[in-house]
C-alpha cells in the first residue's frame, strides 16, 4: 500500500504499522526524541507497533531541531 | 536573585533560542558563555542524514529543553505540534507561537489565545510568544499561561524594543513572569528590557548570527544581569535640567 511518510510516497506492506513508517525514515529504532502524527493525530511511542496503517494515510515523523 | 516560571526555580534570566548557530560546537560554547538554563528547539521532519544529536548537546550543557511551535499558522497546528513535542521530548512545557504573517512573523493573537486556552486545559505549561499588546497579554494570562512573552520587534530583526511603553504596561499588570522575546539586536537592548522590569529575555539570532557568538553570549549574560540589577536598585528620575551633585555651599571666591 501507499503511505505518505514526511511528504514522500512510500510503498509499505499491507500489514505495515506506524513503527514500519518510522523505520522507513531511517530513524533510530529506540525512537528517542522522535514523535509521530498519523493523519494529524499524535500516536504515542508505545502504540507504534500496534497501530496499523491504511492505504493513503499520511505519517509525519518529527524530532527536535535548532530553533528560536 | 532567583525567579520562577510555573514553580520552576531559575537563576539565569536569559533563555537562549538554539536557532541559527552554524555548528553544535558554536551552540555549546554560547550556552556555556550565556549561562542559560533553558534553551528552545523547534520540531521538524526527521533528517536521518543530520550529523550529531542536538539533544545530546543540550543534555551535556545541562539545560532544560523548551520546544516551540514555530512555523504554525493555526491554533490547530500549534496544538498538534505541542503534543508532538511532548511525545518526543517528555516535557509539557511549550513556547507557543502562532504566526499570522510570513513576512513579519507577527503573532496571530486570535489563534494564539485559542491555542493557549486548549493547551492549558490539556496540562501544558504554556509560554506564549505574543504581540506587545497589554490586552492580549492579559487575555493570555487569563486563560492560564505561565508567563507572557511579548516581542520587542519582529523575530530576527535586531530592532530592539520598539514600544517600551507597552512593555511597561504589560509588566505593570501581569502577575506571571514577563519575558521579552524577539527583536534583541545587541546587549543594550537586553539591558533595556530588564531595566523596564522584564523578568527575563529570550533571544537567539542576536547571539547565533553575531560575528562571534560565544562573545556575544557573554555580553548578553552581563547585559541581562546589569539591567536586572539596575531595575532592582531603582534608577534616578529623569530631569529636564541639571541637579548638581557637588555642594554649592562653601564654594571659594576666587576672583
Amino acid at each position: 500500500m501507499t503511505i505518505w511518510v514526511n511528504g514522500q510516497e512510500r510503498q509499505l506492506s499491507n500489514s505495515a504499522t506506524v513503527a514500519d513508517a518510522v523505520e522507513a525514515t531511517g530513524a533510530a529504532r529506540d525512537g528517542r526524541g522522535i514523535a509521530v502524527a498519523l493523519d494529524g493525530e499524535v500516536v504515542p511511542r508505545d502504540r507504534w507497533q500496534q497501530t496499523a496503517l491504511a492505504d493513503g494515510q499520511h505519517v509525519e515523523v518529527v524530532q527536535a531541531v535548532q530553533g528560536g | 536573585m532567583s525567579w520562577r516560571i510555573a514553580g520552576r526555580e531559575l537563576e539565569s534570566r536569559l533563555i537562549l533560542g538554539t536557532g541559527g548557530f552554524r555548528t553544535h560546537d558554536a551552540l555549546a560554547a554560547a550556552l556555556e558563555a550565556c549561562g542559560a538554563e533553558i534553551a528552545t528547539v523547534a520540531m521538524r521532519r526527521i533528517d536521518a542524514n543530520a550529523s550529531g544529536s542536538l539533544l545530546d548537546v543540550l543534555v551535556d550543557a545541562g539545560v532544560t529543553v523548551l520546544p516551540n511551535t514555530a512555523g504554525c499558522f493555526t491554533a490547530r497546528d500549534a496544538i498538534t505540534t505541542a503534543q508532538l513535542a511532548r511525545a518526543a521530548l517528555g516535557t509539557d512545557w511549550v513556547k507557543l507561537e502562532v504566526i499570522g504573517d510570513d513576512k513579519t512573523l507577527l503573532p496571530d493573537a486570535v489563534e494564539l489565545v485559542a491555542a493557549a486556552e486548549q493547551l492549558v486545559a490539556d496540562g501544558f505549561v504554556v509560554l506564549p510568544y505574543t504581540n506587545d499588546d497589554p490586552i492580549v497579554a492579559r487575555r493570555l494570562e487569563d486563560v492560564g499561561c505561565a508567563a507572557v512573552m511579548p516581542l520587542g520587534s519582529p523575530i530576527g530583526s535586531g530592532m530592539g524594543i520598539l514600544n517600551s511603553y507597552n512593555l511597561r504596561l504589560i509588566r505593570e499588570q501581569a502577575s506571571v513572569p514577563v519575558i521579552l522575546d524577539a527583536g534583541i539586536g545587541t546587549a543594550s537592548d537586553a539591558a533595556l528590557a530588564m531595566e523596564a522590569g522584564a523578568d527575563g529575555v529570550l533571544l537567539a539570532s542576536a547571539v547565533s548570527r553575531a560575528a562571534d557568538p560565544a562573545r556575544m553570549a557573554r555580553a548578553m549574560r552581563l547585559a541581562v544581569e546589569a539591567g536586572r540589577t539596575a531595575f532592582e536598585a531603582g534608577r534616578i528620575p529623569r530631569r529636564l535640567y541639571a541637579d548638581a551633585s557637588s555642594p554649592m555651599e562653601g564654594v571659594p571666591e576666587l576672583s
